[in-house]
């Protein structure tokens, strides 16, 4: 990028502080970067590091009454944002920075149509007469490639695709050619397919409107695939600015190496073939909801069909799939908290699927789950060592035997055992997750599902938890039933991978086969949307195999 | 907006090291104490408060506090105006307006705990059931959608002329109408909590249903339901006060600030006071128990208050 030109962003030496807080706290120190016209920058960094409240600031859109800026200046094309006019403001937001956000269907006014939504901005902001307006908004919506822009003008938020509304959220913002688009997240919530094209449409846009683009994500992978450059934030401050290769391949701060080496490779780990014996053996599953309708016909919708899956004592199998492949339905019915509609679920050779009420409570500690969002998982009102201890005392174990073997499970999943006696709140999201995790293993079950159990945590604490599952199932044996949506946590640990559409599995196999020799187009697509498939993270380097 | 102000990266951090300080309490007990003492400075909330500990400490300690029999007639001294021995005059039959308005605290005390009481104790009872078991939800619920339907006046008065007024016809004439109330508020707290990854956990973890529902899921019915508790107080006292005005709720024996109101009715022009003074214990004991409701709710439901 060429420099010669004045930064369409510069943010300088910018500090953010929390209203009424006595001690001065900063959710933001010293934040100082530009971004040209035409360029990407990236943001990254963990939950907490301050990306989305320097998004916001950007925006002049921190809430007034709880974060505060205290030093600093942004500005936008020369123009301070910090020291506009409100009115100002509100036109500079419409006309020269624009953003988009994480989840498109809170973005859009759900009883309104997208068209008149798109409208909106157009009558605010240009002198257009009605049938300009409408042809603009027309053209706007076949420019982010949506099939018949005449019948998307007319619908309401819910009658689109997930895809479909962030295409219409990114017309909103860029109609009117702002300078600056900031985009918080905005793949976070589609699946990989989409993400792509998603993606491909923001870069398309981009080169027609030379618009500089902040890029808000905590995913390495989309990163590596759009970045020109890249910010990377700890904690409130700025740790790294460099190109998108300085940052990658040459990182200069320990944080960004950390960062950068504990994104999970899509190579699949070698593996040898485990030839225990079958603990889990899903047979010809199928789950159907019945949808309920006043009147007519019931619709029913089937949300897997005859799903047959194995798992052996120490394996690790992995199902991936999009959002609504079924994956999570599967799950949920090993572990009988949904009936499923037939077939058979056989743990050591006893059916699951079909055992009454009274029958199915002592197969209950065969299978055990762990969830994806460990802010839920954990009763907030009681102590974690109750809470690990619950299943014992429910099997009819003494409580000093239990919280003796509570102890000993913290140990196992690495938390130190005064743990025991605090509250779930007083953990971070990775240690709650261990906190499941023993509670899980607790009653020595044969069958761990984990409900993507690592998906809602950062990088480097997912790199541990995963590197903790991986452990105890080779200390204790477990096999493990792992959902996820992200091919790189699969590859990283699962042997062998299950891949499921639309409740269906497509393809079944070794991981190392499924990865890099996949017989089906869909599996091919899912590896193929992948973001940043052709750099490896943990060396610091781009994949040797990969062709472009 | 409020995620942004919870991403302040100093307590995250020093969580994941491990530092977190060794809390004693549960989590969220000691915020509301905190928050429910800070809210005593202001000027209003503080009112309300004293009034309302007058109002319990005279139901309590009645026969301490210079009163007379509330039921004594003398008709050698009727309708009196202010004096030494009454201190607040007398009615009709000569009794003491102050003794009686002082033991109509007690009456209309009863009455708000009680039907509160009650109505939480059935309506908990119910909704737990309801919410829990699909089965019994849909009767559960249309029963209730039935009860609702019935006007808390007429049941009253119904039941008032097949069984003759007294305190327990009362009391049951108010709670019932406010059952389902409670029974919606509760099915609604279970329903969402079943879902939760907690519960499900406790499920897989073999719990049996009665300690599920007690350990994990109504817990979580207490905040609600102790503000829903306060509304159906007031209420009660309300309802109460308007049955004894209208003649449909307790004898006209016992000393309700009501049952004062509708004898003192016909003595207006000529001693006010007779209105008045269980009007004003009435007003000022219903704004207390409403502004300390407000205080309760913001403390325990956040979201409420910012949305009113």
């Amino acid at each position: 990028m060429q420099d010669n030109h004045l930064p369409a962003l510069e943010i300088d030496n910018l500090a953010v502080q929390v209203v009424g807080d006595r001690a001065g706290r900063h959710v933001l120190e010293n934040i100082s970067f530009n971004l040209s016209p035409g360029e990407t920058l990236c943001v990254v960094g963990e939950s907490g590091s301050g990306k989305s409240v320097t998004s916001l600031a950007v925006m002049g859109l921190l809430p007034p009454d709880a974060l505060r800026p205290s030093r600093g200046r942004i500005l936008v094309e020369g123009e301070d944002i910090l020291t506009a006019s409100p009115s100002r403001l509100r036109e500079l937001r419409a006309t020269r920075v624009a953003m988009i956000f994480q989840e498109p269907m809170t973005a859009l006014n759900p009883v309104e149509k997208v068209g008149e939504q798109i409208d909106e901005v157009l009558r605010i902001h240009s002198r257009l007469g009605r049938a300009e307006r409408r042809a603009k908004i027309l053209a706007m919506l076949e420019l982010v490639h949506m099939p018949d822009a005449e019948r998307i003008y007319d619908s309401y938020p819910h009658e689109l695709s997930g895809g479909q509304r962030q295409r219409v959220v990114i017309s909103m913002a860029l109609i009117l050619e702002p300078a600056i688009l900031i985009a918080d997240e905005p793949t976070t919530a589609l699946d990989v397919t989409t993400q792509k094209q998603i993606l491909s449409l923001i870069r398309e846009l981009q080169m027609k409107h030379n618009t500089a683009v902040l890029f808000i994500t905590h995913d390495f992978g989309v990163v590596a695939e759009i970045a020109d450059r890249i910010v990377v934030m700890n904690r409130g401050k700025v740790v790294e600015v460099g190109t998108r290769n300085d940052i990658l391949a040459r990182p200069r701060e320990p944080y960004t190496r950390m960062l950068v080496s504990s994104v999970p490779s899509l190579v699949p780990k070698p593996r040898g073939t485990l030839r225990t014996d079958i603990v889990l053996d899903v047979k010809a599953l199928s789950k159907t909801y019945a949808g309920k309708r006043l009147f007519g016909r019931r619709r029913s919708i089937p949300a897997a069909q005859d799903v047959n899956l194995a798992v052996r004592r120490g394996e690790i199998v992995g199902i991936v799939g999009e959002s609504g492949s079924g994956k999570t339905t599967v799950a949920r019915c090993v572990v009988r908290l949904q009936d499923p509609t037939s077939g058979a679920v056989l743990v050591h050779g006893e059916d699951i699927a079909k055992a009454s009420r009274s029958q199915l409570r002592p197969m209950r500690r065969r299978v055990q789950i762990v969830f994806q969002d460990p802010y839920r998982s954990l009763n907030p009102r009681i102590k974690v060592g109750e809470s690990i201890i619950e299943g014992l005392v429910n099997f009819g174990r003494s409580r000093d035997e239990a919280l003796s073997k509570a102890r000993n499970l913290l140990d196992l999943v690495g938390l130190n055992q005064d743990a025991m006696h605090r509250y779930p709140h007083q953990f971070s999201g990775g240690q709650r997750q261990r906190i499941c995790i023993a509670r899980a293993l607790a009653l020595e079950p044969d069958i761990l599902v984990a409900d993507e159990a690592v998906s809602a945590l950062d990088v480097s604490v997912q790199a541990q938890v995963l590197e903790l599952l991986d452990e105890i199932r080779q200390r204790v044996g477990v096999g493990v039933l792992f959902i996820t949506h992200d091919l790189r946590v699969a590859a990283q640990i699962c042997d062998t991978i299950v891949v499921m559409q639309k409740g269906r599995i497509v393809e079944a196999g070794p991981a190392a086969e499924i990865l890099i020799a996949p017989r089906q187009d869909y599996t091919r697509a899912l590896i193929d949307a992948a973001p940043g498939r052709d750099w490896d993270f943990q060396n610091f380097r781009p994949l040797r195999s990969s062709v472009r | 907006m409020r995620a942004v102000v919870n991403q302040l990266p100093a307590e995250e951090q020093a969580q994941e090291a491990g530092n977190a300080p060794l809390a004693a309490e549960a989590p969220q007990a000691a915020r509301i104490i905190k928050q429910l003492t800070g809210a005593l400075r202001s000027g209003p909330v503080f009112v309300a408060f004293v009034i309302l500990v007058i109002v319990v400490l005279s139901a309590l300690a009645a026969p301490l506090l210079g009163t007379r029999d509330p039921v004594a007639i003398d008709p050698g001294s009727r309708l009196r105006g202010i004096s030494p021995e009454h201190w607040l005059g007398t009615d009709a039959f000569g009794r003491d307006t102050y003794s009686r308005v002082v033991y109509g605290a007690r009456v209309s005390l009863i009455v708000g705990a009680g039907a509160t009481f009650l109505s939480i104790f059935l309506g908990l009872l119910f909704g737990v059931i309801a919410g829990y078991f699909r089965v019994a939800d849909a009767i559960i619920m249309r029963v209730m959608d039935g009860v609702m339907a019935i006007p808390s006046i007429l049941l009253a008065i119904a039941l008032v002329s097949l069984t003759g007024g007294s305190i327990l016809t009362v009391l049951v004439a108010i709670t019932i109408p406010e059952v389902p109330r409670v029974v919606r508020l509760v099915r609604s707290v279970i329903l969402s909590v079943r879902t939760e990854p907690y519960v499900e956990a406790a499920i897989s973890l073999g719990t049996r249903v009665p300690t599920l529902l007690v350990r994990h899921m109504v817990p979580n019915t207490v905040a609600p339901l102790i503000v829903q508790g306060t509304y159906v107080f007031a209420a009660a006292i309300l309802t109460e006060a308007t049955l004894s005005f209208l003649g449909a709720g307790l004898p006209p024996e016992i000393p309700s600030w009501g049952n004062m109101m509708s004898e003192g009715r016909m003595y207006f022009q000529l001693l006010p006071g007779l209105i008045l003074y269980p009007g004003i214990a009435l007003a000022a004991t219903l704004l207390s128990v409403n502004i300390l409701g407000d205080v309760v709710r913001d403390v325990l439901d956040p979201k409420m208050a910012q949305k009113s």
